[in-house]
């Protein structure tokens, strides 16, 4: 060891030393670690997590390693079946389909978690809101939910169609504005319950405002559950938008989401059945992962909820 | 001029079953750097009480009907929300009885403890991470500046109301109401906890409402009692005066029913019956139908006033039952009476 490096050993062991107690700290393990470790080993739901993970990987940079370009059409290669050229064959325009289904993918997996998302931030908001302050303004918030709930989606979906074209955005609006009422109830009745609890007490009487009391210590209490109905959220609303493309209310083309690509499958499904079985399979297989993963997370984040 | 003067303070709950009176016509003084007692079974109005200084009663159904707090000058009830916030945790704090629940299970204590104190003040986070530490160091938790990140439930009961208690205690408040702080804790426990209040309130000057079931906490640690019955205050005075001189019959059987090392009876005594019903109007004396004293005359009409008697000893004389005899002749003969 040479005589620098020995200075700055010392030096980093003075400045070490020299530190206040508030950065050698231990940190607690929360309870969202403890959560994590349970997931960790139930077995379903972390393959479920990777598998995933590997369709989201698949759908998001797949397309830049594939020399195809997904709308190019050339008709002279019409439903191909899969070859080693195009490992899923191709549709009656010529695109290839290993493109198109992680296209697709794109699109349904931006539908189901960007919807979600919006769904998750009105919901956990108004529903937090609605069950802290309770009395006149809950019943008044809780009845525009029902009210809301009592409208038909597709009446609905048709309606904003009519009204301002069909887009993308429209889709996220649509069924973000059908979904975040489910959330909302459900946070309504986990803030009721948590409302009682002394450590709201306590804030209200260290002087915390209303809205510190909902953000910073309601909300985090509410997670747990809201977590695993988000999960359980996604595929729901993958199939929504499934739905709507089936229907020809969704995602047009050329733009394809899964949705769209099953409906152009099942048309052609007797003569080129590939067309059907790649994007159903990919669809299908991401429904199961999350809710696998879903189930997991309810178990692993209310352990008094799981069986063993 | 007393710190905390509350007078004729009503609080009642509209229930659709009717109106519950939880607590009436409420008074009591409390100067800075005492220790004021409530006694009472569950349901006789002293959490309902404490809430009401802190103005903490649910709105609807509860609603403070008259009187008022005068608490360094002015008066509580008068004020706007955002003004009582400023109060709170800053003038008045309060310790809550469930240790296990009053903290928030998923954020950490240092997390916890700096927002109680940059709510209330301007203070750099790493600061406020420094206060913290020495608050807990200070209310005796081990290691405090490693155990600080930690969550709550990797503390035991007692740590937990001892981290309520630093929280409480951080922006030093002219007022700590403790409701039932060592309820939920063990014997050991509990000693230590008082200890740490008293210090603080040694310290500082701090004044202490502190509302308990246990006699026997208010003989060791408060200045002042209040007994209270059926939300209405029975007895009140010095700790000594209620204790060595106690008139009303209320306190009398309660005395009575603290299990005595020197007492050889098999059987200790309890007060028959239970607390009325507080949605029903009550005629004269709310513990006349548990009252073990002979009787002398039918309750009827409001109840009686609170009297001084002397030197600040206030006693609700009913005058419906004959107190001149000691509790235990009375009892004694009451035995004599079933056995025959």
């Amino acid at each position: 060891m040479t005589a620098r490096t020995a200075e700055m050993v010392a030096g980093a062991e003075e400045r070490i030393a020299a530190q206040p107690t508030v950065e050698t700290l231990e940190k607690g393990s929360s309870l969202w670690i403890d959560a994590w470790h349970r997931l960790q080993r139930n077995r379903l739901a972390m393959i479920s997590l990777f598998l995933f993970f590997g369709i989201v990987l698949f759908c998001v940079i797949g397309p830049f390693f594939s020399p195809y370009d997904g709308q190019a059409q050339d008709l002279m290669k019409g439903a191909q079946s899969p070859s080693a050229e195009h490992w899923f064959g191709t549709d009656t325009l010529g695109r290839d389909l290993m493109v198109r289904t992680m296209e697709g993918g794109r699109i349904s997996l931006l539908v189901g978690l960007v919807a979600t998302l919006v769904a998750l931030a009105i919901g956990v908001v108004y529903g937090a809101t609605a069950g802290y302050l309770g009395g006149r303004v809950d019943a008044v918030m809780m009845r525009i939910v029902d009210t809301l709930y009592a409208l038909p989606f597709t009446i609905f979906v048709i309606l904003l169609m009519v009204a301002f074209g069909r887009s993308l955005w429209l889709i996220f609006v649509a069924i973000g504005a059908v979904e975040w009422l489910s959330m909302a109830r459900i946070v309504r009745a986990g803030v009721i319950g948590l409302k009682k609890q002394e450590f709201v007490e306590a804030a209200v009487s260290l002087g915390y405002s209303h809205s510190r009391i909902i953000i910073r210590h309601l909300i985090p209490n509410v997670l747990g559950p809201v977590i695993v109905i988000a999960t359980l959220t996604v595929p729901a609303v993958m199939l929504l938008e499934a739905f709507l493309s089936f229907l020809g209310l969704g995602v047009q083309p050329p733009n394809a989401s899964w949705g769209v690509l099953i409906n152009e499958g099942q048309q052609n499904m007797d003569i080129f059945p590939w067309l059907l079985m790649f994007p159903a399979f990919f669809f299908a297989l991401t429904l199961f992962a999350l809710n696998f993963l879903g189930d997991g997370l309810r178990d692993a984040l209310d352990p008094k909820s799981s069986k063993d | 001029m007393a710190l905390l003067d509350v007078r004729n303070l009503t609080t009642s709950f509209h229930l659709r079953s009717g109106i519950v009176r939880a607590a009436q016509n409420i008074s009591l003084s409390l100067n800075r750097g005492e220790t004021l007692g409530i006694v009472g079974e569950s349901g006789s109005g002293k959490s309902v009480t404490c809430y009401s200084i802190m103005r903490l009663i649910p709105q609807p159904p509860g609603r403070i009907e008259s009187g008022e707090v005068m608490f360094d000058g002015q008066d509580l009830l008068t004020l706007s929300e955002s003004e009582m916030r400023q109060i709170r945790g800053t003038k008045i704090s309060m310790i809550f009885q469930d240790p296990m629940t009053s903290l928030n299970p998923y954020l950490r204590i240092s997390t916890q403890m700096v927002e109680a104190i940059r709510v209330h003040e301007q203070m750099d986070e790493k600061d406020a991470l420094r206060k913290a530490i020495t608050a807990l160091e200070e209310v005796g938790i081990p290691d405090a500046s490693k155990r600080v990140l930690s969550y709550p439930h990797e503390f035991s009961g007692g740590m937990r109301q001892r981290v309520m208690i630093a929280m409480a205690l951080i922006n030093d408040p002219d007022l700590l109401i403790a409701d039932e702080p060592t309820t939920a804790l063990d014997v050991t426990v509990q000693a230590r906890v008082l200890d740490i209040i008293k210090e603080r309130q040694e310290r500082l000057g701090t004044a202490v409402i502190l509302v308990t079931h246990d006699l026997g906490v208010v003989a060791g640690t408060c200045d002042k009692v209040q007994v209270m019955y059926a939300g209405q205050v029975v007895e009140s005075g010095t700790t000594d005066q209620v204790f060595y001189d106690p008139q009303h019959a209320y306190t009398r059987s309660l005395q009575k029913a603290i299990p005595s090392l020197k007492q050889k009876e098999e059987v200790l005594y309890t007060i028959a019956g239970t607390p009325p019903d507080l949605s029903k109007p009550v005629a004269g004396c709310a513990f006349y139908p548990r009252c073990p004293f002979p009787k002398i005359a039918k309750p009827d009409g409001a109840p009686p006033e609170l009297i001084e008697l002397k030197d600040g000893h206030c006693v609700r004389d009913c005058g419906f039952c004959d107190r001149r005899k000691p509790i235990e002749e009375v009892l004694a003969k009451e035995v004599a009476e079933d056995a025959q």
